[in-house]
C-alpha cells in the first residue's frame, strides 16, 4: 500500500512530539501479505444496499475495507464504505475479477492519499468504537465523517463571490448544490474550500491540515455515503474525490519549513517545467513459466520483491514479469517556481517539485501561475544496501491534491487581484485612515516619484491612471466593454525626466511593462506565433501589451516608433483587445492596459509656435485616444529654477533614514492602489452625472462660438473615467461633484497644455481629433478659394506652370503664403475635381 | 600550539564535544556559533585560517576550518537535513545520538524510524571567487595570510613539507616580478603527490588540477564563473543561520568547515537516475564532484564592503591617511595625467570616476554613479588596453569588455536562469559591488547586431542609466540593483549613455605609444601605487554632506546660470555638477561641500563642456 512517494509516517514530526503515524507499518509488514490477511478478516462484510456499484460482489471490496470495524460500530448500515479507502491502490481493483460492466464505479485516487490506515491498530478494539482514533493522530473516523457530512449539509456562504459558484443559490447549502451538480455532470470531484471548513468547524479544519493523509479519505467516504444516499441511481466514473484547496497554512514557498512536512499546504507559484508522463507500477504481475501460475506483488516503496519460488509448483526462479498485466498509475513531475511578487529583493526564486497523479497529470503547463494544494513530503535519500552511510539530506516534494490556476480567470474579465493580494486588517485600517484624510489626493500625488520635481498635475494625472476608472460591461446590449483605463501621453523637451517618471510607474505597478519605441516592433508589443521546437506545436508568445493586461504599459520614445508598430496601438487603446491572425491562429487577446507614453518633439526642442501634432508628428487618430496629454516643458522661470535646485540638492544629501521613509511610502502607495483597484467600484450619482453633462455642454459651447467643435464624446468618456478614478482615490463608492470638478480641472489643464492653438491662443480640441486647428482649416479653405478665383480670373487656360501659379498667388494674397500652403490648396482643388497636377504643370479639368 | 589550533584543524571535534555536553538541548547550536565567533575575534585569528582562494584544495585538510573570499553567484533551494539523528550499531544494538549539522554524510546505521530525529533546514549558495579580482589584490590577500597559514595548513605527509614550503617561497618571488603567472605554478607540485600513494588524495587531486590549470579551457564541468577566462575554486557553501540576510552578488568572507568527502559523488552516482527527480544536468549543477567544487559548511560570514586588502591592513591608519589625502591626490593626478598623454582634465575626471560609487537610491534613481565616457581615444592602438592595465593596478576588481561586434553578439552579459539544470547561468554583468567595468568601444566596427547583440547593448544601457541588471528568468525578468563603475572609451561620442563625456586632448604625442605608457607605468614605485590603491578605497567609503549655507549658494548659482541662458544649464546638468562636486570634495578628503568645492566643480564642468561643445547633439539620446 505504501507507494514510493508516500512518506513513511511521521518520523520527522518529532518536533511536534507526535508519535509516528501508522504509515510506517509498511516497514514491518509487507503490504501484499497484509492485504491478503484482510481478505479473510473482512469476508463477512455486509453488502451495501444503497450502493449502485456492482463491484460489491467482487473481491475488490473486501480487499480494502480497512475501515470496516470502526465504522460498523458507528454507522452500521452504510454505503460502500470500502471504496474510498482504495486510494493509491488502484492495483486492487484489478484483483482477479474482470470488470462487471459499464456502470461500475471505478475506484482510484491520487497517490498522495495512499491508504495509511492500519487495520491492526484500528480494528484491534472494535468495541471501543467512538473513542478510537487513528494511531498518531487525534482523528476519530466516525466523528470526523459526521462532522464533514454536517458541514456539507449545512454550510452556507451568502457572501461567496467565487466565480466557480456562479449559478448556485447562495442561500442554500453550497456543497449540497455541488453534489447535485456532480450527479448531473458526472465529474466525480468535489472541490472544498478550506476557508469554508475553517469557518464552519475550526477543529475539523485543524485535523484536515495536520493529518491530511487520514482525514481526506475519511472525507471521501463521507461524501460518497451522502451522495449515494441522495442520488442512489447516479453512475459515476469513480468514487467522488474531495479536493480541498485554499489551505491557509502556507501561502509562500519561502516560508515552507520542516514543521510543514506531512501537512496540507497551499502555495502559489509558476510552473516552470513539467515532465513527461511517468507510468508508475503499482502492482507487478508475475507468471510462472513452468506451471503458468500467476501471482501479484505490490510495490513497496518503489521496489518489487520478485518471488523467488513459485508457490504452486515450487520451481525456483521461474516467475517472469508480465508487463501488460501489471497495474500502473500516471505520475508527472512538475517544477514550480516562486512567483516574483512573493520574493524579497536581491534573492533568487525558490523552486519546489510537485508530483501530480492520475487525472491531475497534464492539468498545468509551463508558464501557468497556479495555487497548489497538496501534502508536503520529505523523503530521505535512498538507503543503498551497499552503502552504510547516507547523505543527510531529505528530498522534498509536494503531492498535489488540487491545482488552481490563478491567471485563468483573467479571461473572464474579473480582477483576480483579490485572491492574490491579501491585506491584513491592520493594513486596511491604515489605508482607510489615509483615505479619510481630506488631502489624500495631494498626498498620494506627491508621494509619486518624489525624486522628480514638481509637475504636480502630471503626477495627479498618472495617479488617476494608476487607479483607473470603473469597469463597465455593456456586452449584453451589444456595445461591449467600455474602456476603464486611462491613457496618458507625456511629451516635451528632452531631459525633463520623462523616462524617469515612466521607470517609476513601471516599478510601482505589479503588472507593468516598460518598452522603448525605438527598440520595439509590432511583434514585440503584441504577440507572435512560434513553433515549439519540442512539440512542433504552434505557440502564441505574448508581447508587452498583452503582458501588461490589467497593468500599465510604459512606452518610451513613442515618437520613434515605426508606423506599423503604432498602428497596433489603435485597437488596444480603445477596444482593449488585440486581434491576431497569424499562422493559422486567429484570436483576440485581452489587452486591458493603460498606456503611459513619452514622446520627444521632432525638433528636439518644443516649438511653442506649433501645435502638439506638429511638434511630435503623431497621427491624430492615435492622439485622440489619450485621455490626457501633458507637456513637460522647461518653464524657464527663476522661481521654478530655485525650487528645482533646492529639490535636487536636497536629493543628494538626504540621510538614509529619510530615504527609508520614502521607500515605505512606496509600499503604502502600492497597497493603496491595489486595494482601491480591487475593492472600490464607484458609480456616478445623480449630481455628478448632471455636472458631467454640464461640463461637456460647456466644452462644446466654447468651441461653437467660434465655429469649431471643442469636445467630442471621447472627451466625455475621458471625463467620466477621470472622475471615477478620483472617487477611487477617496475610497468612495460614489462619484460626486468634487470628483467631476477635479476631472474637469485636470482635463482642462492637460488641454491647455496640449491643445492650445498657437495661432489664436484658444483651446481647440480639434487639434487632437483632426490634427489641425479650426483656424488652420479655415485658412486652408481660404487659400484654396483664393487660388480657384485666381485661376478662374485667368480665363481659359487649360494648363499652367506650377511655379508661375505659385508666384501669382503670392503676389495676389495679402498674407504670406508658403509653398506648403499652396500645395495644400492645389490638393484641395484637385479633390474637388477642378484641376490635376502632373509634374510641373497644372491642368484644368 | 596544537591545542589552540584544534578549532582550526578539527572544528567538527569541537562541535561534537559541545553537542555531547549539551545533552540534546537545542542550545548547543547557538553555543557553537558563539564559540567560533569568539575565536575569530581573537587578534590575528583571521590570518591563521588557510584560505581556499590561495591554497590549492589538495593542500587543505578535509574537515578543517578554512576561509573563502567569494561572491554569491546563485542561491539553491533550501534543503532539509537530519539535524540530529540516532544510529544503531548493528552488532551491539546500542543507540547513539549524533548531529548532522556541518556535515554532508551521516554516520553508519542511521535509524530512520527514531523519534529523536530532528529535521532542520539549510540553504546552499553557489559561490565563486570575486569576479575580476585583480592580481595585485589576490596577491596581497595571499601574502597577507600566507606566512601564518602555512603553519596551520595541513599537508598530506610530513616528509613532504620542506619541498612544498620552498616551492611557495619561490612563487612569492616570481609573483613580484611577474604577477600574471601567479596561479599557474601549483600544477607543478601535483605529480609528486601521486607518488604519495594515498588513494583518497589522488581522487581529489586529479580533477583539481583541471580547475587550476589554465590550459584546460574546456573543463568538463562548467563552473559558472561570471567572467570568461576566470579561474579558481568554486564552492558550495551550506548556510545554516540568517538565511534571509544574504543576497545574490554579496561579497562574503566565509569561514566554514571544508568538506570534500568523496562519498558525496559516489553516493549520487549510485542513485538510480530514473528514480531521482533531478535531470542529469541538474545533478551536475547541484552535486558536482566534491573534489572540483568543495562544500563549505558556514560557521561565520563576514560581508565585505570593499575588497581592498590594503585597507584591511591599514585600517588603523585611515584617520592619519586623511591628512595625506590632498597630497596623494596630487601625485595620483600627476600619474594619471601622464597616462592620459598629458591631458589634465581627463585625468581629473578619471580620478573622480574611480572613486564614484552608488551611495543611495531614490525611488528608481541611483545616486552617486558617475559613468565616464572618454572619447577621442586613438583607435586601433593598444592605448585602451594599457589604460585598462593601469586601472587594473589600482582597483581591486575590474573587467575590460572589448565591444567588438563578435563579442556583443556572442557574449552572454545578462545572467539567465537555466531551468533544466535549475541554476542561474552567470553572465559578464554579474559583478561584485564597485567593480570597475571598462567598455572599449574603439573596438566596435560597423556591422549588424543580432537579437542577442541588441539585448546586450540594452543591458549595458540599463546598467549605466539605472545601475540595475534585469536577470532573465525566462518567464519574467528580475531586477537586481548593482553598483558597477562603468568607464567607456570610444573614438567619437559613445553610443551608450553616460553621465559625463570627456574628449581626450593629448598634449604629448609619443612616437611609440606603447613604450611610452609602459615606461610611465613602470616608473611608479610599488609603495606609491599602494598609496593610490588605499587612497581610492578610502575616498570611496567616506561620508558626505552639504550644509544649508552651501545649498543656498548652489541654488543661487543655478538660478543665475539659468538667467543668462536657460538653454545652457538643465536640471540634468545640475545633477551632474552635484555629483562632480561631491566626488571632488571626497577626492580631497573633505566630507562636506565647501563653496570653493562647488566653484571648482562648476569650473571643471565648464572646461569640459567647452571642449565637447562641437560634438554634442541633443535630440533623443537621453537615457
Amino acid at each position: 500500500m505504501s507507494s514510493p512517494t508516500s512518506t513513511p509516517g511521521g518520523r520527522k514530526r518529532n518536533r511536534n512530539d507526535i508519535p509516528a503515524t501508522p504509515g510506517s507499518i509498511g516497514s514491518t509488514s509487507p503490504p501484499s501479505q497484509r492485504r491478503r490477511g484482510q481478505d479473510s478478516s473482512n469476508a463477512d462484510l455486509p453488502a451495501m444496499p444503497t450502493s449502485p456499484a456492482t463491484d460489491i460482489a467482487s473481491p475488490t471490496v473486501h480487499d480494502t475495507s480497512l475501515f470496516s470495524s470502526p465504522r460498523r460500530s458507528v454507522l452500521p448500515s452504510e454505503v460502500d464504505m470500502s471504496s474510498p479507502l482504495m486510494y493509491g491502490t488502484p492495483s486492487s481493483r484489478v484483483e482477479g475479477t474482470p470488470r462487471s460492466g459499464a456502470n461500475e464505479t471505478v475506484l482510484f485516487r491520487e497517490e498522495c492519499t495512499s491508504t495509511v490506515f492500519d487495520l491492526q491498530t484500528v480494528a484491534s478494539e472494535p468495541s471501543v468504537g467512538q473513542k478510537l482514533v487513528i494511531w498518531g493522530t487525534d482523528v476519530n473516523v466516525g466523528t470526523c465523517k459526521e462532522k464533514f457530512q454536517r458541514f456539507l449539509q449545512r454550510f452556507i456562504d451568502p457572501t461567496s463571490n467565487e466565480d466557480e459558484n456562479a449559478g448556485l443559490d447562495l442561500n442554500e447549502p453550497l456543497y449540497m448544490q455541488k453534489l447535485e451538480e456532480i450527479s448531473v455532470v458526472g465529474e466525480p470531484v468535489l472541490n472544498v474550500n478550506c476557508g469554508h471548513v475553517q469557518s464552519f468547524d475550526a477543529d475539523l479544519y485543524r485535523q484536515l491540515i495536520c493529518y491530511p493523509q487520514e482525514v481526506i479519505p475519511t472525507f471521501d467516504m463521507a461524501v460518497n455515503e451522502l451522495f449515494f444516499e441522495r442520488f442512489p441511481d447516479s453512475i459515476l466514473e469513480h468514487q467522488i474525490q474531495v479536493r480541498p484547496y485554499n489551505a491557509l497554512k502556507t501561502r509562500n514557498m519561502r516560508s515552507l519549513n520542516p514543521e510543514d512536512i506531512d501537512q496540507m499546504i497551499t502555495i502559489s507559484g509558476m510552473v516552470i517545467r513539467t515532465s513527461q508522463l511517468i507510468p508508475e507500477m503499482q502492482e507487478a504481475f508475475f507468471q510462472c513459466q513452468v506451471c503458468a501460475f500467476s501471482t501479484r506483488v505490490e510495490v513497496d516503496r518503489g521496489r518489487i520483491a520478485e518471488p523467488a519460488v513459485c508457490r504452486h509448483c515450487n520451481t525456483t526462479h521461474s516467475l517472469a514479469l508480465i508487463h501488460n498485466r501489471s497495474a500502473f498509475s500516471d505520475k508527472q513531475m512538475i517544477k514550480v517556481q516562486e512567483s516574483p511578487d512573493d520574493m524579497p529583493a536581491g534573492q533568487t526564486p525558490h523552486t519546489t517539485v510537485v508530483y501530480a497523479h492520475n487525472d491531475l497529470v497534464d492539468k498545468v503547463q509551463p508558464g501557468d501561475r497556479i495555487n497548489i494544494t497538496g501534502i508536503y513530503r520529505a523523503v530521505p535519500m535512498r538507503e543503498n544496501p551497499r552503502q552504510s552511510n547516507v547523505k543527510s539530506v531529505y528530498k522534498t516534494h509536494i503531492d498535489a491534491i488540487h491545482f488552481r490556476k490563478t491567471d485563468e480567470k483573467r479571461l473572464h474579465g474579473l480582477d483576480e487581484e483579490a485572491d492574490q493580494k491579501l491585506f491584513t486588517e491592520e493594513r486596511v485600517k491604515t489605508l482607510k485612515e489615509l483615505a479619510a484624510k481630506p488631502d489624500v489626493y495631494e498626498r498620494l500625488s506627491s508621494a509619486l516619484a518624489p525624486s522628480i520635481y514638481e509637475h504636480e498635475d502630471i503626477k495627479k494625472g498618472i495617479l488617476l491612471q494608476l487607479f483607473g476608472g470603473t469597469r463597465k460591461d455593456f456586452s449584453q446590449t451589444g456595445r461591449g466593454n467600455f474602456r476603464a483605463e486611462v491613457n496618458i501621453l507625456l511629451c516635451g523637451d528632452p531631459g525633463t525626466s520623462k523616462s524617469q517618471l515612466l521607470q517609476y510607474v513601471f516599478n510601482l505597478v505589479p503588472r507593468g511593462q516598460y518598452t522603448s519605441g525605438k527598440g520595439s516592433s509590432a511583434v514585440g508589443l503584441t504577440a507572435y506565433v512560434m513553433k515549439d521546437p519540442e512539440t512542433k506545436q504552434l505557440v502564441l508568445q505574448t508581447g508587452a501589451l498583452v503582458l501588461s493586461d490589467n497593468g500599465i504599459c510604459c512606452i518610451d520614445e513613442f515618437d520613434k516608433m515605426s508606423e506599423s508598430t503604432r498602428s497596433v496601438l489603435h485597437e488596444v487603446m480603445e477596444q482593449q483587445t488585440l486581434s491576431i491572425a497569424k499562422a493559422g491562429i486567429i484570436c483576440q487577446l485581452n489587452a486591458r492596459t493603460s498606456v503611459l507614453a513619452a514622446a520627444n518633439p521632432v525638433e528636439s526642442q518644443w516649438n511653442p509656435k506649433k501645435t502638439t501634432i506638429e511638434n511630435i508628428q503623431l497621427p491624430h487618430t492615435l492622439l485622440s485616444r489619450f485621455d490626457l496629454i501633458f507637456l513637460m516643458l522647461d518653464p524657464q522661470d527663476e522661481a521654478y529654477d530655485r525650487r528645482l535646485a533646492h529639490h535636487l540638492v536636497s536629493l543628494y544629501y538626504q540621510s538614509e533614514e529619510q530615504i527609508e521613509e520614502e521607500l515605505l511610502d512606496m509600499a503604502v502607495l502600492k497597497d493603496y492602489i491595489a486595494y482601491a483597484r480591487t475593492y472600490i467600484n464607484p458609480r456616478l450619482n445623480e449630481e455628478a452625472s448632471q455636472a458631467l453633462i454640464e461640463a461637456y455642454v460647456d466644452m462644446r459651447k466654447i468651441g461653437s462660438g467660434r465655429g469649431m467643435v471643442s469636445a467630442y464624446p471621447r472627451q466625455l468618456e475621458s471625463l467620466i473615467r477621470l472622475a471615477e478614478a478620483h472617487a477611487k482615490v477617496r475610497f468612495s463608492d460614489k462619484v460626486e461633484t468634487i470628483d467631476v470638478e477635479e476631472a474637469k480641472r485636470l482635463h482642462r489643464e492637460a488641454l491647455k497644455q496640449s491643445a492650445t492653438d498657437p495661432r489664436t491662443g484658444f483651446v481647440d480640441i480639434s487639434i487632437l481629433t483632426t490634427g489641425m486647428s479650426a483656424t488652420a482649416r479655415k485658412r486652408k479653405e481660404e487659400v484654396a478659394q483664393a487660388l480657384k478665383k485666381m485661376i478662374q480670373s485667368k480665363g481659359k487656360t487649360p494648363a499652367m506652370k506650377y511655379q508661375q501659379l505659385f508666384d501669382d498667388l503670392r503676389g495676389q494674397s495679402e498674407a504670406a503664403i508658403t509653398k506648403d500652403m499652396f500645395e495644400e490648396a492645389l490638393r484641395a482643388l484637385a479633390d474637388e475635381d477642378y484641376l490635376t497636377v502632373t509634374g510641373k504643370t497644372v491642368r484644368l479639368l | 600550539m596544537p591545542s589552540s589550533n584544534d578549532w582550526i584543524n578539527n572544528p567538527l571535534g569541537v562541535v561534537e564535544e559541545m553537542f555531547v555536553q549539551s545533552n540534546s538541548n537545542p542550545e548547543w547550536e547557538a553555543k557553537v556559533l558563539e564559540y567560533f565567533k569568539g575565536k575569530l575575534k581573537e587578534k590575528q585569528a583571521y590570518s591563521w585560517i588557510p584560505s581556499l582562494n590561495d591554497v590549492p584544495l589538495h593542500y587543505l585538510k578535509p574537515n578543517s576550518l578554512v576561509k573563502f573570499r567569494c561572491l554569491v553567484q546563485d542561491m539553491f533551494d533550501p534543503e532539509f537535513y537530519m539535524g540530529v539523528y540516532e544510529t544503531i550499531d548493528p552488532s551491539t544494538k546500542a543507540k547513539v545520538l549524533r548531529f548532522g549539522k556541518y556535515k554532508d554524510v551521516t554516520e553508519c546505521g542511521v535509524d530512520l524510524n527514531s523519534r529523536n530525529t530532528v529535521t532542520a533546514e539549510r540553504q546552499t549558495f553557489y559561490c565563486v571567487p570575486i569576479p575580476g579580482e585583480t592580481l595585485w589584490e589576490a596577491f596581497l590577500n595571499h601574502s597577507h595570510t600566507y606566512a601564518r597559514s602555512s603553519q596551520a595548513r595541513v599537508v598530506p605527509s610530513t616528509s613532504y613539507i620542506p619541498s612544498r614550503q620552498k616551492r611557495s617561497y619561490e612563487e612569492d618571488d616570481e609573483m613580484d616580478t611577474q604577477p600574471q603567472k601567479q596561479r599557474e605554478p601549483h600544477t607543478g607540485g601535483s605529480p609528486q603527490l601521486h607518488a604519495n600513494g594515498d588513494s583518497k588524495r589522488q581522487e581529489t587531486e586529479a580533477p583539481s588540477g583541471q580547475t587550476t590549470s589554465p590550459s584546460n579551457a574546456s573543463s568538463p564541468l562548467d563552473l559558472n564563473f561570471p567572467l570568461p577566462g576566470e579561474r579558481g575554486p568554486a564552492c558550495l557553501v551550506k548556510v545554516y543561520e540568517d538565511l534571509d540576510s544574504f543576497k545574490l552578488n554579496d561579497m562574503l568572507e566565509v569561514y566554514g568547515i571544508l568538506s570534500v568527502n568523496p562519498l558525496l559523488s559516489v553516493l549520487s552516482s549510485l542513485l538510480d537516475p530514473t528514480e531521482s527527480m533531478e535531470t542529469p544536468e541538474e545533478q551536475r549543477a547541484h552535486d558536482p564532484p566534491a573534489s572540483l567544487v568543495p562544500r563549505l559548511h558556514m560557521l561565520h560570514a563576514r560581508p565585505l564592503q570593499h575588497n581592498n586588502p590594503l585597507l584591511c591592513m591599514f585600517i588603523y591608519v585611515v584617520s592619519s591617511f586623511m591628512v595625506e589625502m590632498a597630497s596623494v591626490r596630487a601625485e595620483f593626478l600627476a600619474y594619471l595625467t601622464h597616462i592620459l598623454l598629458g591631458d589634465g582634465l581627463a585625468a581629473e575626471y578619471l580620478l573622480l570616476h574611480l572613486i564614484s560609487s552608488v551611495y543611495a537610491r531614490r525611488d528608481v534613481l541611483p545616486l552617486g554613479k558617475f559613468t565616464l565616457n572618454l572619447s577621442g581615444c586613438p583607435p586601433n592602438s593598444s592605448f585602451t588596453e594599457s589604460l585598462h592595465q593601469v586601472i587594473q593596478e589600482l582597483v581591486p576588481c575590474t573587467y575590460r569588455l572589448s565591444m567588438t561586434l563578435h563579442n556583443m553578439n556572442s557574449l552572454r552579459l545578462v545572467p539567465r536562469k537555466d531551468y533544466v539544470a535549475n541554476r542561474l547561468v552567470s553572465g559578464a554583468l554579474q559583478l561584485a559591488r564597485n567593480t570597475s567595468l571598462v567598455l572599449d568601444e574603439t573596438r566596435l566596427e560597423q556591422g549588424q547586431l543580432d537579437a542577442s547583440g541588441v539585448q546586450n547593448i540594452t543591458a549595458l544601457g540599463n546598467l549605466i542609466s539605472w545601475q540595475k541588471v534585469d536577470y532573465d528568468f525566462n518567464y519574467h525578468q528580475m531586477e537586481f540593483p548593482c553598483n558597477i563603475n562603468v568607464f567607456v572609451t570610444s573614438e567619437g561620442r559613445s553610443l551608450l549613455p553616460s553621465d559625463c563625456q570627456v574628449p581626450l586632448q593629448p598634449q604629448v604625442t609619443p612616437p611609440n605609444l606603447e613604450e611610452y605608457l609602459s615606461t610611465v607605468h613602470k616608473a611608479q614605485l610599488t609603495s606609491q601605487i599602494n598609496k593610490f590603491r588605499v587612497y581610492l578605497s578610502v575616498a570611496q567609503t567616506l561620508d558626505y554632506s552639504i550644509s544649508d549655507e552651501v545649498t543656498k549658494a548652489v541654488e543661487d548659482d543655478f538660478v543665475d546660470m539659468r538667467k543668462d541662458d536657460p538653454q545652457s544649464v538643465s536640471a540634468e546638468d545640475l545633477h551632474r555638477m552635484l555629483v562632480v562636486a561631491r566626488l571632488l570634495s571626497l577626492s580631497l578628503g573633505q566630507t562636506s561641500l565647501s563653496r570653493e568645492g562647488w566653484m571648482r566643480a562648476k569650473h571643471i564642468d565648464m572646461l569640459r563642456r567647452t571642449r565637447s561643445q562641437p560634438q554634442t547633439t541633443v535630440n533623443g539620446n537621453e537615457p
